[in-house]
């Protein structure tokens, strides 16, 4: 953790730890006051699809492996990075509208769609690190 | 999480306390799925007291629907708060699963 108000943590990467991690992040946006529906459906539900893709695609849900997660709060926004070990995806290829009569019924394929539509911001880093940025203007 | 499970009439209440996402739904799906080989076919399931869904969680709903109608039963929800049903419009489930105000709004109609 680093001392500017900004986090940096990591988690094995086993799901059981998300809500965990989610909670810590919450809890330092509501210190920088975001708002309740932020609190409770934006950054939980986008940050919970972000480390559930970097966990069971990303690393291929493979124990032993990490992922990284930093908050930072700049201008009255939170960005935030996940970082998995995998190879990184194309995020436009891979992001589907769910909501279409022929995918309603699907059980898959609403998670990046849910991090567009709760972020102001997603993209993925191209690099070294396979990294998922997301951000947020507090509102 | 923690699932409470009831029995109201006819009617099988989930109360799902705490959130619904990726490393529980199996939990959900399989106390369902269990409700629907003793015999239910109505299943309500009350998020009053739920915190956030992910789309792990919402799948789970969609998959137990399909299954609930290919039995010839139904699963409806019922206490979504200003979030959830956020979440629900935002992916047009709204559009797919009949949502109740309340559990007493749901068991009347059921």
């Amino acid at each position: 953790m680093v001392s500017n108000g900004a986090l940096d943590l990591r988690i094995p990467s086993d799901v059981q730890h998300i809500e965990g991690l989610v909670e810590q992040v919450v809890r330092r946006c509501a210190e920088h006051r975001f708002a309740g529906r932020q609190l409770a459906l934006n950054v939980p539900v986008a940050l919970t699809e972000a480390l559930s893709n970097a966990i069971l695609r990303g690393n291929g849900d493979a124990s032993g492996k990490e992922v990284r997660v930093r908050a930072e709060f700049v201008d009255g926004r939170v960005v935030l990075e996940v970082e998995d070990e995998g190879g990184g995806f194309d995020l436009a290829e891979c992001t589907g509208d769910p909501t279409t009569p022929e995918n309603l019924e699907r059980e898959d394929g609403r998670g990046l769609f849910l991090m567009q539509a709760l972020m102001d911001r997603v993209e993925r880093l191209s690099g070294p690190a396979n990294v998922v940025r997301l951000t947020l203007i507090r509102r | 999480m923690s699932i409470n499970v009831t029995r109201q009439r006819d009617v099988v209440v989930i109360e799902i306390e705490g959130q619904l996402i990726v490393s529980n739904r199996q939990e959900l799906k399989q106390r369902v799925l269990d409700e629907a080989e003793g015999g239910a076919r109505k299943i309500l399931v009350d998020f009053g007291k739920t915190g956030y869904i992910d789309s792990s969680g919402l799948g789970v709903l969609v998959s137990l629907a399909k299954r609930l109608r290919e039995l010839g039963g139904d699963l409806r929800l019922a206490n979504l708060n200003d979030d959830l049903q956020t979440l629900f419009e935002l992916t047009k489930l709204d559009t797919l699963f009949q949502i109740a105000d309340s559990r007493e709004r749901a068991l009347e109609t059921f």
